[in-house]
């Protein structure tokens, strides 16, 4: 992994002493560019859902995709940044998925909403949406404040079984706090119910895109830099005066505040909260599309939630073998791709039309041997 | 361009790309592959876990169905049309019970039957609403799958309190005074039964000598025993799976208990003298449970269901496959009062308030009772009370009719 980041900066270098001539785009068409796309995709989205093109199940489908499309990029902050292996990532999701879902519920009623203006989207509905998101995060990121603190402490498998523990801890409390403390919360083994269904494709979309933006950004600036810094080597980041526990628990609190976000989707396109479905497993599979994706890589965790989130409902035709098909495409690409299907790789739809303009094509030699053989 | 410069290397990674663009596309199309429906048929969704923690509940309600709907089939379909099952797997999971339900609605089912566990039968109750999709759950007990499902939501199962309240009316009559009472305290089912049998308990006079509670795993209950029949009670109520009930009453009398233990229908399976018991016959006297239904019931419809069903899968039906074929007999009467009622289409808005009508205004005489539907979509359905015979065979007590 050091290896890779040292030949990707050399490359980087030489392009930018070589590459004077080079045609570049400035920052604010990049954006614009990406910009139009996501808009193009989210309104094509929703023309396609309004004519019925896309129907209610694929719609429900694609709903799922965006938030495991977020919980495995907020896990792949703390996993491929950050180089450190959490294993409970569910219990995140969960405290943001109650906490949005019980903001939600109580606030409805003083509001005065009904589940049609969530449909409508009215102003107050969507204030109180994007406000019942923030508060599963913040929750969820207070939770990642508290056990990160002292996890971060450890390293590789200690951490791991810390965070697994504490995921689980989470999980009992859910499940215990009505009867111990004595009144109606969470409602305990039952699960939460009645949660109204106050998302839809067009704001889980909008909440997933606006997340990636933040993620991404946050990893190109100096804090970003100082996370993949304490990833590649710890000492020599220390050293060169990354202040490591504080970029750390930043990182592992950054997780689980998007965890938390995806939770309180989640709440909203599933209706019921019920403590057992946030188990280790749940962790295992966001875990899994981290790895499978490419720890270190945004597309890859895209690319892998998105696949292995519609992997078992397309393969409903085969009935009681889907779930061994689905392991024997697990083991296919561990096979064949140990590192993950795009490694560390990022793909940058800007930097690659860079490319295209300046004639750098992948079946193309580069523009001086070409000229030679011309 | 030149095409003869593109190298191996490029040339395979094109065609991965194409071969990874043709496979998503193959997955796109199977995501979207819906088939027409034809009229001379009735489509039926069945969902439920078949793979997965819960699939020994799902399984047994699923044959249960398929052999209803099969004899249905023989004898000439409903109204003259075939039932056309379309089954689908959830794994216990609520996330994929959503989707299986928008599936089955999309793959135009007249009703759903289902689904089997808790928290997903409540997820789907919750989105069928907005649809009025008729739904007809086997087993599910939480008192929320009718509560937050609307009036197209109903069950053939009767519900967790309604079997304490039950049980503590059943004690009164056999004049157990003092009760002991032991349960698991992390269980939705076990907790739900124990606070309505405490409820009754205090209404007929019967006072709980001590509630002593355990966690989901354990298997040493001797603390507990000990601490119960230190206030020497009539009877312990013990309203748990067969896995843990059975170690209770062993382990109880071994301690020399020799009263009465009364439980709910989670008892199920706990003795076999054919196959594993969880308690011998001699533990077992004056131990008594309500269930639905038994498969050592006399009763002449019980015993066809239970021959048929040996006919077909080749072992003894358990309860759950009674719950399966007793759904689908509600499911199939409900149809068959709307297309009496001359609906043209059940799965029009019009059919399938039609069915639900059907359903609620239906009485419904199944392998478990005769069920039907006075308030909401609880059933009205008469109980079991099973005790044991000295080699461990279950036999019926008494038969009580439903009460309000």
């Amino acid at each position: 992994m050091e290896e890779s980041n040292l030949s990707e900066a050399v490359e980087s270098s030489a392009a930018s002493t070589s590459g004077s001539s080079r045609k570049k785009l400035s920052m604010p068409v990049r954006y614009l560019i990406n910009a139009v796309l996501v808009a193009v995709f989210i309104v094509v989205g929703e023309l396609m859902i309004g004519s019925g093109t896309i129907t209610r199940y694929q719609t429900t489908v694609l709903e799922q995709v965006g938030i495991y499309i977020l919980m495995a990029v907020s896990l792949n902050i703390a996993t491929g940044y950050l180089g450190q292996l959490p294993l409970g990532h569910a219990g995140f999701m969960s405290v943001g998925g109650y906490s949005c879902a019980l903001f939600i519920m109580h606030m409805q009623g003083t509001l005065g909403l009904t589940v049609r203006d969530f449909v409508t989207g009215s102003p107050a509905a969507v204030v109180l949406f994007c406000a019942g998101l923030l508060f599963g995060g913040v929750m969820a990121a207070i939770c990642g404040l508290i056990i990160g603190i002292p996890a971060l402490r450890l390293k590789g498998d200690y951490l791991a079984i810390i965070t697994l523990g504490f995921a689980e801890i989470i999980r009992v409390v859910m499940l215990n706090i009505d009867g111990v403390l004595g009144f109606e919360l969470t409602g305990g083994a039952r699960g939460l119910t009645g949660i109204p269904s106050y998302t839809n494709f067009l704001n889980t979309f909008l909440v997933v895109v606006i997340s990636l933006f933040l993620i991404h950004t946050m990893m190109k600036s100096r804090h970003g830099r100082a996370i993949l810094a304490i990833r590649d080597n710890e000492i020599a980041a220390e050293a060169s005066g990354v202040h490591t526990t504080y970029y750390k628990t930043l990182a592992f609190v950054v997780s689980a505040f998007f965890a938390g976000i995806a939770g309180g989707l989640y709440a909203g396109c599933i209706g019921v909260m019920a403590p057992a479905k946030f188990g280790f497993m749940k962790s295992i599979e966001i875990l899994v599309m981290v790895v499978l994706g490419g720890m270190g890589s945004m597309l890859g965790s895209v690319l892998s939630a998105t696949v292995l989130t519609i992997l078992p409902e397309a393969l409903r035709a085969f009935a009681d073998y889907r779930m061994v098909v689905y392991a024997v495409v697990l083991i296919i690409v561990m096979v064949f791709r140990p590192q993950g299907l795009l490694g560390t790789y990022d793909f940058s739809l800007t930097g690659t039309l860079e490319r295209v303009i300046n004639g750098e094509l992948p079946w193309r030699k580069p523009k001086k041997e070409v000229d030679e053989n011309d | 361009m030149r095409f003869e410069k593109i190298s191996r290397r490029s040339f395979v990674r094109l065609m991965g790309v194409t071969a990874a663009g043709m496979g998503s596309s193959v997955v796109v199309t199977a995501c979207g592959g819906s088939s027409g429906g034809s009229s001379d048929t009735i489509k039926i969704g069945v969902m439920g876990p078949y793979s997965g923690d819960v699939a020994q509940y799902g399984l047994p309600c699923r044959y249960g169905a398929e052999l209803y709907f099969e004899q249905i089939n023989s004898q000439g379909g409903i109204g003259g049309k075939q039932v056309e099952l379309n089954e689908q797997d959830e794994k216990g999971d609520a996330t994929e019970a959503v989707n299986v339900y928008n599936k089955l609605v999309e793959d135009g089912v007249v009703a759903i039957l289902g689904d089997i566990t808790s928290t997903p039968t409540i997820a789907v109750a919750q989105a069928s609403v907005a649809d009025n999709m008729p739904m007809v759950t086997p087993v599910a007990t939480a008192a929320d799958v009718v509560n937050q499902g609307g009036n197209n939501v109903f069950r053939a199962c009767f519900t967790d309190p309604y079997q304490g309240k039950l049980m503590a009316d059943f004690a009164a009559e056999r004049g157990l005074k003092t009760v002991g009472i032991i349960y698991n305290v992390g269980g939705d089912y076990e907790v739900g039964v124990t606070e309505a049998f405490k409820d009754e308990a205090a209404k007929k006079g019967i006072s709980i000598t001590s509630e002593q509670a355990y966690q989901a795993g354990d298997a040493d209950f001797n603390s507990q025993i000990t601490s119960i029949l230190s206030t020497s009670p009539d009877a312990i109520f013990c309203p748990n799976y067969y896995q843990d009930t059975g170690k209770i009453i062993t382990q109880a009398r071994k301690q020399g208990f020799s009263g009465s233990f009364i439980g709910t229908d989670g008892w199920t399976a706990i003795s076999n003298p054919e196959g594993q018991s969880y308690a011998s016959g001699q533990d077992l006297q004056n131990c008594y449970y309500c269930a639905a239904f038994s498969a050592n019931d006399e009763d002449e419809k019980v015993q066809q269901f239970v021959s048929d069903y040996k006919a077909k899968f080749n072992e003894t039906p358990t309860s759950f496959c009674a719950m399966g074929y007793d759904a689908a007999m509600v499911l199939a009467e409900g149809i068959k009062a709307a297309l009496d009622s001359g609906v043209s289409d059940l799965a029009s808005d019009d059919g399938r308030q039609a069915i639900i009508d059907g359903i609620k205004n239906g009485t419904v005489d199944g392998v478990s009772g005769q069920i039907s539907y006075p308030k909401n979509g609880d059933p009205a359905k008469s109980t079991l009370i099973i005790g044991f015979e000295p080699d461990g065979t279950e036999k019926v007590e008494e038969s009580v009719p439903y009460q309000e």
